[in-house]
């Protein structure tokens, strides 16, 4: 097994930001048809072992790749770039951000209501769905402006992440 | 194949025979044993033509007694008779007691971690118990299948943790059974309804057994089950709406004070002849009299459910949080299978559908179900389907996490994450020449980590001496394809392999297993010896066979001529061996042989993976190397 190869190439997917879910689920589908341990449950050890080394790269690679911000990061580091822990964003953003949040402690403070949160976080993910498309254009051209995008995924990030215990709160789970 | 004579005194020398392998239940109140036999998976009666092995265990100064004849004394000689094990494995004392009932059991006080019962033949642990539940199950099936068995499956709920998954395969090994894999109840139940109707789609599994809750949420692709979400509640069961009814018999009866350990198990088991009633009656009557206690008491079906629907209404919110958890819209969810005795209830039943929007499956016998999917899985793990394409994707049931400060706990694998999985975390010292380090792994959703399930703790030594934040221990956390998490440690910046040492906070150290395997063998010395090298000539044969077949496969296409040669030469060294009955000779042998073709295991599986990705076939990619040459 080549350790060295990235997640894109394990999947023998191009290394690009673009990727088409389902064809990326198929490809896990058969690896792991191939590498999982139950595959090898009377083999000897070392076949055993081969195949749980695999089987967990396939899986972490699919775990990375399906996700769009793990994704998108995982491409930065294949490109050199090192993330900083607590970056600068651009005021512009910031200020969207402030507001968003105050949407949704009004959301937490009011009755709670389920349609609201459900709104909020469709009008959350199409702010992350349009700096996503952003991110695939800069990927190749401007990596200190990709950069920049991915922090302002990560922030949109824990705002889904809040949305989701405010739901689980609301649910009563 | 000439490479394959490996027999020993009264098997068959074929091996193409199939192999004996069985899939088990091992249940909170039955236990069941299934088997494919002529392509049908069925479950093994005993010889009375009872499938059901009631999982109780009567401790006597002559030895313990299982199943039906342990069920028949409970209320007789309720201190030594053990029933439910299955809510104490990898639990403590505290946590049983925090269970919200009186067990009637004397807990040993000697040990703080898992719990330890004192019986009339000694102090044991809930591990002991359930082996000695397998084992009377392995020997059933040895008896039917008419040898032993090659490797077993057993299940357990989905929502178990580490601890619970360990001391059930704790309790394997001491019944000296071989196991393929332990395998999510609710998976073993979609496999035996997904192998017959082929269907694709996504999949609801609601288990409710007598003592735990499960569900999971499934999608069948391609042959493929992959496990989307899980949840539940390992400590919610049918066991639970006898409690309910006989805490409202108690409250009828007016009586006041502690009940003795006979009367609570006398009072259980009518509380659960009336359930039982219920499923079809309307009414049922329930009479009870002695000098202490007097109730005569009709319950109505509408009053039973009214005592029972918190419980069921909990087991709805953990559906509705598993289907969120899962990532799919309820409309998508095409089939809901109902697993376990208790969904004859009929108000489950009514509450699942309500839930759902659609009528649940339950053709398969819901008591039968998760074990004959089982067998059907040991068939295929065993080798006896090499072209069968069916394969279980699992996912870690509860999110694992470390100790920081304030006794925060720090998710380092999420629940629902596909398994195996590795994921590695780093620490650094905080003293000056600090050498050694304290890591608490703990399980669980919870902040804090008191409300997580404690798993064991780590010593980490030998990290050399640095200043204060310069040793870099990178610790790596495995979970394997049965769920079950292993730790190693490495300081990064002088790549010092740490030792980790585990000490399991509710199991057994492995030290305590191979005593209690030494001393089941104390009456009979030789046993022991003979057992190991059974032991060694069957992992042998095994390594044998398996390499012999992958060489057959695969040996031309991927390795030059001198290195089959190579391991040919080695296979017969090994046979030789394996005449003798020197152990020790024959493990090394195995082990040598294992070395042997580390490569070309690794090497067939990097050839696995293009054939995957290409859709070629070996042979293609052997043209494709001998054209590059040419």
């Amino acid at each position: 097994m080549n350790f060295n190869q990235n997640y894109f190439e394990i999947f023998g997917l191009p290394i690009e930001y673009d990727i088409d879910p389902g064809g990326l689920s198929d490809r896990f589908l058969e690896l792991q048809k191939e590498v999982h341990p139950d595959r090898f449950a009377s083999s000897s050890e070392q076949e055993k072992r081969v195949a749980m080394q695999w089987a967990t790269l396939v899986n972490s690679a699919n775990e990375t790749l399906k996700s769009s911000l793990k994704r998108a990061i995982y491409l930065l580091q294949l490109k050199g770039v090192e993330l900083e822990e607590n970056p600068q964003l651009p005021p512009a953003f910031l200020m969207e951000q402030i507001e968003l949040r105050e949407k949704l402690e009004d959301i937490e403070d009011g009755d709670g209501d389920l349609d609201e949160l459900d709104s909020f976080k469709r009008e959350v993910k199409g702010v992350v769905a349009a700096i996503e498309n952003k991110f695939s254009d800069l990927v190749t051209e401007d990596l200190a402006k990709a950069e920049v995008l991915v922090y302002e995924m990560q922030f949109l990030n824990k705002l889904l992440i809040a949305a989701n215990q405010l739901e689980e709160k609301l649910l009563d789970y | 194949m000439a490479l394959l004579q490996i027999t020993e005194p009264g098997q068959a020398a074929d091996p193409h025979d199939r192999k004996r392998a069985a899939g088990i239940d091992l249940g909170t109140t039955n236990s069941l044993i299934a088997s494919v036999r002529e392509g049908v998976a069925a479950t093994l009666p005993d010889m009375e033509g009872r499938h059901m092995l009631p999982s109780v265990v009567r401790y006597t100064a002559e030895g313990p007694i299982i199943g039906a004849e342990a069920l028949e004394q409970a209320a007789l000689d309720p201190h030594n008779t053990i029933v439910s094990v299955k809510r104490l494995m990898g639990r403590g004392v505290e946590d049983v007691r925090s269970l919200g009932e009186q067990l009637p059991y004397r807990f040993s006080e000697e040990s703080s971690g898992l719990a330890r019962i004192e019986t009339a033949a000694g102090v044991v642990s809930p591990i002991e118990v359930s082996a000695e539940i397998l084992r009377s199950l392995v020997e059933r099936a040895s008896e039917t299948l008419a040898g032993e068995l090659d490797g077993v499956v057993i299940t357990v709920p989905a929502y178990f943790d580490d601890a619970q998954r360990q001391a059930t395969k704790d309790a394997a090994q001491l019944a000296g059974a071989n196991v393929l894999r332990l395998l999510n109840e609710p998976t073993a139940a979609a496999i035996a309804y997904g192998l017959d109707t082929g269907d694709e789609g996504v999949i609801a599994i609601y288990d409710l057994g007598g003592g735990t809750f499960d569900v999971s949420v499934l999608r069948l692709r391609r042959g493929v089950f992959e496990v989307l979400a899980t949840g539940g509640d390992s400590s919610l069961g049918g066991d639970d709406f006898d409690h309910a009814i006989a805490e409202w018999l108690i409250e009828e009866s007016g009586f006041e004070g502690d009940l003795s350990a006979e009367l609570q198990r006398a009072l259980l088991m009518k509380a659960r002849s009336a359930k039982e009633a219920l499923t079809s009656a309307e009414q049922a009557t329930i009479s009870h009299s002695d000098a202490d206690f007097k109730v005569d008491a009709e319950l109505s079906r509408d009053a039973f459910n009214e005592l029972i629907s918190p419980l069921v209404d909990n087991t709805i919110r953990a559906c509705r949080r598993s289907v969120r958890d899962a990532g799919v819209a309820l409309e998508e969810i095409d089939n809901v299978v109902l697993v376990g005795g208790s969904t004859r209830v009929p108000l489950v039943v009514s509450k699942v559908a309500d839930y759902f929007g659609a009528q649940p499956l339950n053709d398969i016998d819901p008591d039968k179900v998760v074990a004959v999917g089982a067998a059907l899985q040991a068939d295929v793990l065993v080798g006896n389907k090499p072209d069968e394409e069916m394969l279980l994707l699992d996912v870690l049931p509860l999110s694992l996490g470390l100790e920081t400060m304030g006794g925060l706990s720090e998710k380092v694998i999420a629940r629902n994450t596909p398994i195996p999985i590795a994921k590695a975390q780093e620490f650094t010292t905080y003293k000056d020449g600090q050498t050694a380090m304290l890591i608490h792994v703990v399980q669980g959703e919870r902040e804090l980590v008191d409300d997580c399930r404690s798993l064991a703790r780590f010593e980490l030594t030998g990290i050399p001496a640095m200043v204060a934040g310069a040793a870099k221990i990178e610790v790596t956390f495995r979970v394997d394809a049965d769920g079950l998490l292993s730790v190693s440690a490495r300081e990064t910046s002088t790549g010092v392999e740490a030792s980790v040492e585990v000490k399991p906070s509710y199991g057994l150290t492995d030290d305590e297993i191979t005593q209690m395997l030494k001393s089941s063998f104390d009456h009979a010395a030789d046993d022991a010896a003979q057992r190991s090298l059974a032991e060694a000539r069957v992992e042998a044969g095994r390594v044998i066979e398996a390499l012999g077949n992958a060489l057959a496969e695969d040996g031309e296409a991927l390795l030059p001529a001198q290195d089959i040669d190579m391991l040919q030469q080695a296979i017969k060294k090994l046979q030789e061996r394996l005449s003798g009955d020197d152990t020790r000779a024959i493990t090394e042998g195995t082990e040598m042989l294992g070395r042997a073709s580390e490569e070309f295991a690794s090497l067939r599986m990097d050839a696995a993976v293009r054939r995957a990705l290409a859709g070629k076939q070996i042979a293609d990619l052997d043209n494709e190397m001998s054209d590059n040459e040419v």
